[in-house]
């Protein structure tokens, strides 16, 4: 499964990551590798498998719906780089 | 001896014995830090000021006759994956290089609540994503049994820690073999539990489906001491079942006669160094000497797990790291005009390049038109190496299989080929993706290096794997071989 740098590129905006030229070119035959390595489940039959995305087994682990004061508002807030008036500050979006 | 060499259980009975404090053991902890941390690099933060603050509270309550809970006055190193309170939590990456968490992790608060003594915070590959400890975002921890060699990977700091005595115990974390690969590279006990026996609340997620925390100790007894304070259910953590705490210490003090052992053909293949094949069957060897038998057993699909790990975890990883956008903590490139930038320069400049992979190889298996060729495909395939192990455990209680196919590598030697790495851990991400527990115990050494086996037991049925490591450990002495840098 051969990634061409302009595909890699695509993903790597989908990711938020910023990727020079070299990175790019670097990460396109690494990426094939790893592409062309796990190709091989291709290959195996999983007609009437089902997926297991977790082992628990565990469903709707609920707890009630009550209020619980985490104390810790504040620090929460203040781990943010920029923050004002209880609040985090983001820029512009629309 | 000097009081750093402990084992968990003799500081536990010296301290109430009153052979010595909580404070003597803590500074011979510091000292032996002081003395080989430049070479070793295990930790990315030493706390030593408030590490003996902790030891003269316990030592305060000794000498007042108080009573003390099972953690008290041990010193412990802590993977910096875990959010510790007050104390520079990294994950290992640049990303949250000055990141301080203002709450403790489900794990480091009972420590706390015990008055146990935090030592510091142990070196990683970043974001627990690597096998050889050369992947943090910082610099790399070495093999304290040859300093040229890497430790192992992800928990590379916690268990360089515990070979080189740096402190009595740690944790660490092990997703894909984080913990019992590098035991194996430093001879020492690493307890893989099984998912969801212990609470993961405030460590940073990796592959959420698969991701443990366990101990990481000088010996099977420690590990299965800490195991039990660590273990049950956490509100905090919805992955965690009601399952009943076995007395684990009780336990391991059973024999292993009459006990079915199961070597699995598949884990002995080419590939597989001749040195490591002979250690593990001599190991088996023991094992039916002490009354176990041996049964040959297979596990068809081993050779797809890592093809299938290599699709699930990185998917997942793509998700967990969204989170490291540079808007609520962590590092943040401002300079960019728009919030696109603060994204895309913050995340560029935080992750390395092997978390960069990862994300990149999970976007392009869950983007739309790929999800089922890829993600789903290795979740059905997950689900045949996971009905692999329950077929087999019912002939067998416990699989004995290597560790690793080799013992550890030259630092240096696999970058540039990240491929070489994953397949290094096609021992270990099998028993992973089905979510059992797996013990790593040291088994020997060859040309000096240290050789761990493998130890895979069911779901929660740690007391059983802890049990035969046990009884393996009273009839050897690899685990209490030391190296020379420690």
């Amino acid at each position: 499964m051969k990634l061409s740098k302009s595909e890699v590129e695509h993903i790597a905006k989908l990711a938020r990551l910023n990727l020079t030229d070299e990175d790019a070119i670097l990460y396109s035959q690494q990426l094939s590798d790893i592409l062309d390595y796990v190709d091989k489940l291709q290959a195996v039959d999983t007609t009437d498998v089902e997926e297991t995305s977790q082992v628990t087994g565990l469903t709707n682990i609920m707890r009630g719906d009550e209020i619980k004061e985490s104390g810790i508002s504040d620090e929460l807030i203040s781990t943010a780089p920029d923050e004002g008036n209880g609040f985090i500050k983001v820029p512009k979006i629309l | 001896m000097s009081l750093n060499q402990l084992t968990v259980l003799e500081a536990f009975k010296g301290l109430r014995d009153k052979k010595f404090s909580s404070e003597e053991i803590t500074k011979d902890c510091f000292k032996q830090i002081k003395s080989f941390d430049d070479k070793i690099k295990a930790f990315i933060t030493v706390t030593e000021s408030e590490a003996l603050a902790q030891a003269q509270v316990v030592d305060q309550k000794i000498k007042n006759n108080e009573s003390l809970l099972p953690l008290a006055g041990l010193p412990v190193a802590i993977k910096d994956l875990f959010c510790t309170r007050g104390i520079k939590s990294t994950g290992g990456s640049k990303i949250l290089a000055n990141y301080i968490p203002p709450y403790d992790a489900s794990a480091v608060a009972k420590i706390r609540q015990a008055d146990g003594v935090i030592i510091g915070k142990a070196n990683l590959d970043e974001f627990a994503m690597g096998s050889s400890g050369e992947k943090s975002g910082f610099f790399p921890t070495h093999n304290p049994w040859d300093l040229e060699r890497v430790p192992g990977g992800s928990s590379s700091g916690s268990t360089a820690a515990i070979a080189s005595d740096m402190c009595l115990y740690a944790l660490g974390t092990d997703t894909g073999g984080s913990i019992r690969q590098p035991a194996s590279f430093c001879n020492v006990t690493g307890l893989k539990v099984s998912y969801g026996r212990v609470s993961r609340y405030g460590v940073m997620a990796m592959t959420s489906s698969l991701d443990t925390i366990g101990p990481i100790t000088k010996n099977v007894e420690d590990a299965a001491f800490i195991l039990g304070q660590m273990a049950g259910r956490d509100e905090k953590d919805s992955t965690t079942p009601d399952i009943k705490v076995d007395d684990y210490l009780k336990e391991i003090k059973k024999d292993i006669k009459g006990l079915k052992i199961g070597l699995p053909k598949e884990y002995f293949i080419e590939g597989l160094d001749d040195e490591v094949r002979a250690m593990v069957l001599a190991a088996a060897k023991k094992l039916e000497e002490l009354g176990a038998e041996v049964i040959d057993i297979s596990l068809p699909h081993t050779d797809l797990a890592v093809a299938a790990y290599y699709i699930i975890c990185p998917s997942e990883v793509s998700s967990n790291m969204a989170r490291y956008d540079g808007i609520r903590y962590g590092l943040s490139q401002r300079e960019g005009l728009e919030l696109l930038d603060i994204y895309l320069d913050s995340r560029s400049a935080g992750f390395g390049a092997e978390v960069k992979r990862r994300i990149m190889i999970g976007t392009y298996a869950l983007s739309a038109g790929y999800y089922e060729a890829y993600y789903k495909k290795a979740m059905q395939v997950r689900t045949l190496v996971k009905q692999d192990f329950d077929k087999t455990f019912s002939e067998v209680d416990v699989i004995l299989t290597p560790v690793s196919p080799t013992p550890a590598w030259k630092i240096g030697e696999n970058i540039g080929n990240p491929l070489k790495d994953y397949l290094a851990d096609v021992f270990t991400i099998p028993a992973s993706l089905a979510g059992i527990c797996g013990l790593s115990i040291p088994a020997g050494l060859t040309n000096g290096l240290p050789v761990g086996i493998q130890l895979l037991g069911k779901r929660f049925d740690e007391k059983t794997i802890l049990r035969v490591g046990h009884q393996y450990q009273m009839a050897t002495d690899w685990h209490k071989q030391k190296p020379q840098n420690g």
